[in-house]
């Protein structure tokens, strides 16, 4: 009796998955896209808006290769293993040409290595690791967004403008935040060799104790504090931070403060005076940037985040790729990406031949408080492509091309 | 000095959030038995409420206010959850509640996204508060000192609730001897309500509480569960002034590991963990468990026997249906069938365990994970072939197993399942952060299996031959000497010991056993993946498993299987939807509710009952 259950269950599933499927009218491109849409609502609803007004636009200018786009929106529940199934699912059995995605880096990592095993084109959106397109990069697997190390490097670029010599790091202890850390360090001691880190603290990941980390950098007495937290331990960092005086008098730079996602909940106790990347989506009012922000607005009764952007330049990518493949074989679109030249919403990208990262950059500036809400001033767009090693040095960090 | 003193008050301040909670849990668990894993989910409902109530109340009476109309709003809300999901399951079999709490968490999770919306909230100020104190130089927000003074009132007052009211006689006579309060004429249904309301209250005063220092965020259920379960623990669970020691002593060394171990703030809060129950193995203020419950829970369990002719038959044919679906079903089929087959061994492997064994582990991921990151490691530091780490996964996680079931055997049920628990974490925290040889979160990527192995069907058939096999393999144990000598040392030490069974050296042998099982499971899943991450060493994988294994039916040979293969499918189903969180927790309290002993053992007794199986004194 009890086998006969589990046999039932079995056969319950086994039926499940062999059902046919509806058939489909075949007169579509299909994309799967995987992401967290749970488990970071607030990061991936925008994501997808964006996604969903870019391909409205592209269908109703007559589509990709005279057939409509369409994506096909699976959640993973941030899990990578359950990701890898639904890359899965999305390429063998729903008809999907490519599959896009992710938020966190260890489902883009989990979603690259399936990708680069199995052959299917995977466009990384948001992602951030490094290690995506060089130490564990394939020839499958083109990146959009500017990496942990672009973004650092921008920053290292403006703290070694100013006078600081002692830096302290504050970052959490997991793979982004070293990341972070050691991309910055490396540019900035390249650009200012006097520079000495004083403190380094890595508070583990949304569990914050703020009080002690604030306590504990203000002990080393640095001249300028590097931050790489975000979301609630951000939160807590700069309310505890701000209370002791910890930036008072000295140059803070934050990795990623800038974005709406992050900066918009602090409301009037964002931090005034960071140096940080983002996106001054409020003062982008002409070219492309302005008219993805005008439009965006128009569609929808909200305003954008970088998300949102990024989602709606995934879409540019990838029509611009298909176009350019004429096709939706794998190879044709693998090829095809491989230095696609994309008119984006942020301006002209690449995507680099040589390591698969596209050139998208940031926007760079300074944190201000306004109307009782933090927004970034005399930011300045920083194009992705001057910051990134040499060839010779990917070259030697992407070992497998 | 001035920082040592800086330092220990923000401890003390850190400490008081943690300890409302935990006393919550405490005080739940003292009294009903309840492990309550949606506590976490109390904690944060109650800081989105009184984040609601302070955008309404105005100014410093309106701050208090608010706090405090939150603990009794989710107190209210913990007294539903006690009435309408516990009380229909107290009569099953133990801990099989937790399930039901965790269906509370996932319902939980959905309304707060539907009700509040995904963005973080920060938490507003306490009115006149903002700024700081300057204690011997050093400054000290206000609120910290504020909060550092209210704690130990709120400890003090729930100290003269317990030991000098009639409900607290009542309350600490249940934790005691619960059955026999209840031969004394207590009401036990609504004492239990009203613990469960209190501590339900307690920790939505502790999400409130922490507001000003933070805010209400969708991810700080689970962010406090495991430490509030630490604090309970360390402190002896039950009691309370055992729960604001080591509120404090958790607060104040995480204090000083931030600034003097600053890489190692996940693991220390475990380390302490795992030293402090090697020394006092029942917490520090908490007694050693007299045997509360005067025999088991629930009806008695119908001895097991092997699988009838036509089970058998049945179980061929199912098995053929599954060797045939390569041919008939989509390459998408294989995968979702590998991925539930590998889920049901891990399943199975835990429930020779618990079911079996009775010994209830609550870190079971420590050792599928792990076998799934020796592997890994092995093909990746030490260049192997992909059959020597496949063949190293088991035995790694075996050996693993042995090691912390040897440490964990000391300790019987809830603190035996919270020691397996702090080191399943200790694992995952050390994988974690030792970013150098586990690539940390990023995880190891690139490992796939050898060539003659490397494909859909054929590794299909792999994980398929391994896990239907390991689950033959866990049944034919669990009929063979051993398996009889394990649930006599389960239903009773003491007359198996006289009969000459080493009771331990048994248990940790089936420790190890169910560890090495769940390291097949493990080595199957990282290479159908390609990739493993510290995911597959996390709190909640562990608690998948414990859930299918409860929802499958504990007292059911096949019931880790029939959980894990129904939860798998439905969910795969589910994910599909907007708001599938919220449909799965539904379902998951709707079955503990109908089928308290499980799918297989309700089925098996509805069958019974309608005369279809024929009932135990037949046979």
């Amino acid at each position: 009796m009890k086998r006969k259950t589990f046999l039932r269950g079995l056969a319950a599933a086994a039926a499940l998955v062999a059902l046919p499927l509806p058939a489909l009218a075949q007169d579509t491109i299909k994309i799967g896209e995987i992401n967290h849409y749970k488990r970071m609502a607030a990061f991936a609803g925008p994501y997808k808006m964006g996604i969903e007004l870019a391909v409205e636009e592209v269908n109703a200018a007559g589509g990709v290769l005279g057939k409509p786009l369409e994506f096909i929106f699976r959640d993973d529940q941030g899990e990578p293993g359950e990701a890898v199934k639904i890359a899965e699912e999305l390429m063998t059995r729903e008809g999907a040409v490519m599959l896009t995605g992710t938020i966190l880096s260890n489902v883009g990592l989990a979603i690259s290595s399936f990708a680069g095993e199995k052959g299917y084109v995977y466009l990384a959106s948001e992602p951030l690791a490094d290690s995506l397109v060089w130490a564990q990069g394939n020839a499958y697997t083109f990146r959009l967004r500017s990496s942990t190390y672009m973004q650092a490097a921008m920053l290292a670029e403006a703290a070694a403008k100013t006078d600081a010599v002692r830096f302290a790091t504050i970052a959490p202890n997991y793979a982004y935040g070293k990341d972070a850390v050691a991309a910055f360090k490396e540019n900035l001691l390249r650009l200012k060799p006097e520079a000495e880190f004083v403190a380094e603290q890595w508070p583990a990941l949304f569990k914050i104790d703020a009080g002690a980390e604030v306590q504990a950098l203000e002990r080393a007495k640095p001249d300028a504090i590097y931050n790489v937290t975000f979301g609630p331990d951000l939160a807590k960092f700069v309310r505890d931070g701000t209370d002791r005086g910890l930036f008072e008098g000295r140059n803070v730079y934050g990795l990623l403060s800038g974005e709406p996602e992050y900066l918009d909940p602090l409301g009037d106790e964002a931090p005034e005076g960071w140096t940080v990347t983002g996106f001054p989506w409020y003062d982008l009012n002409d070219g492309p940037a302005g008219d993805f922000v005008a439009a965006y607005q128009a569609r929808y009764d909200d305003y954008p985040r970088l998300g949102s952007i990024v989602g709606y330049m995934t879409v540019q990518s990838i029509a611009a790729a298909l176009e350019r493949a004429g096709s939706t074989e794998t190879e044709a679109i693998r090829e095809a990406f491989e230095g696609l030249e994309v008119a984006s919403a942020m301006g002209d990208i690449t995507f680099r031949e040589i390591d698969n990262q596209s050139t998208m950059g940031a926007y760079v500036g300074a944190t201000a408080l306004q109307d009782g809400k933090g927004v970034m001033v005399d930011w300045e767009y920083k194009d992705g492509a001057n910051y990134l090693p040499s060839d010779e040095e990917v070259r030697a960090l992407r070992p497998s091309q | 000095m001035e920082f040592f003193v800086a330092q220990i008050l923000t401890g003390l301040a850190n400490a008081s959030s943690l300890f409302l909670v935990a006393c919550g849990l405490s005080l739940i668990f003292g009294v009903t038995r309840i492990v309550n894993f949606a506590h976490g989910s109390l904690y944060m409902l109650g800081a989105y409420t009184g984040y609601t109530f302070m955008q309404v109340l105005p100014g410093a009476v309106g701050f208090w206010t608010a706090i405090l109309l939150a603990g009794l709003t989710v107190g209210l809300i913990g007294m539903l959850v006690e009435m309408l999901v516990l009380r229909p399951v107290y009569r099953a079999p133990e801990l099989f509640q937790l399930v039901a709490t965790f269906g509370v968490i996932l319902v939980v999770q959905d309304l707060t996204l539907m009700i509040w919306g995904p963005e973080d909230l920060l938490g507003p100020r306490a009115p006149g508060l903002r700024g700081v104190y300057r204690i011997m130089g050093e400054p000290i927000p206000k609120y910290d000192i504020v909060l550092l003074i209210l704690t130990p009132f709120v400890a003090l007052a729930l100290w003269y609730l317990i030991a000098r009211t009639r409900v607290g006689v009542l309350v600490r006579a249940a934790t005691q001897d619960r059955e026999m309060v209840g031969a004394l004429g207590v009401n036990q249904a609504w004492l239990f309500t009203g613990v469960f309301a209190l501590g339900s209250a307690l920790a939505g005063l502790g999400g409130a509480l922490q507001l000003p220092k933070g805010g209400a965020d969708l991810l700080m259920d689970f962010t406090i569960l495991a430490p509030i379960f630490v604090v309970v623990v360390i402190g002896g669970m039950g009691s309370l002034p055992g729960a604001y020691l080591a509120a404090i002593l958790i607060s104040v060394l995480n204090v000083f590991g931030v600034t003097y171990l600053p890489q190692s703030t996940l693991v220390l809060m475990y380390v302490v963990m795992v030293v402090v129950l090697m020394i006092r193995p029942y917490g520090l203020l908490g007694r050693e468990e007299v045997a509360g419950e005067h025999g088991q829970v629930g009806e008695p369990e119908t001895p097991i026997k092997p699988a009838s002719g036509p089970v058998r038959l049945m179980v061929i044919a199912g098995l053929a249906v599954l060797a045939l679906v390569p041919v008939f079903g989509s390459t998408f089929a294989q995968v979702l069938l590998t991925d539930i087959v590998i889920f049901c061994l891990f399943a199975a492997s835990l429930h020779f365990l618990l079911g079996l064994g009775g010994l209830v582990s609550f870190g079971h991921a420590a050792y599928y994970g792990g076998g799934a990151y020796i592997a890994a490691l092995m093909v990746k530091h030490a260049g192997s072939p992909m059959e020597a780490a496949f063949l190293l996964a088991p035995l790694g996680a075996g050996l693993a197993a042995l090691a912390i079931g040897w440490v964990c055997l000391r300790l019987t049920g809830v603190y035996f399942a919270m020691l397996t628990l702090a080191f399943a974490q200790l694992i995952w925290s050390l994988v974690f952060q030792w970013g150098e040889v586990t690539g940390g979160d990023d995880g190891i990527v690139n490992i796939w299996p050898a060539d003659w192995l490397n494909g859909t069907t054929i590794y299909y058939y792999f994980a398929l031959a391994l896990s239907v096999g390991g689950i033959i393999v866990l049944r034919h144990v669990a009929h063979s000497p051993f398996g009889y000598a394990l649930r006599a040392a389960r239903d009773s030490a003491r007359q198996a010991e006289a009969t000459g069974i080493d009771t331990r050296r048994v248990q940790l042998v089936a420790f190890g056993f169910a560890g090495m099982m769940g390291g097949v499971a493990g080595g199957l899943f990282v290479f159908s993946k390609g990739s493993v991450f510290p995911n597959e060493l996390e709190i909640v994988r562990s608690f998948d498993a414990l859930i299918v294994v409860f929802l499958g039916g504990v007292k059911t040979l096949a019931g880790g299987v029939a959980g894990g293969a129904f939860f798998k499918g439905i969910e795969d189903l589910l994910t599909r939807f907007e708001y599938w969180r919220l449909v799965m927790g539904l379902l998951i309290i709707f079955v503990v509710i109908v089928a308290p002993e499980g799918i297989v053992g309700s089925l098996r007794k509805a069958a019974s009952r309608l005369g279809i199986l024929k009932t135990a004194e037949q046979t």
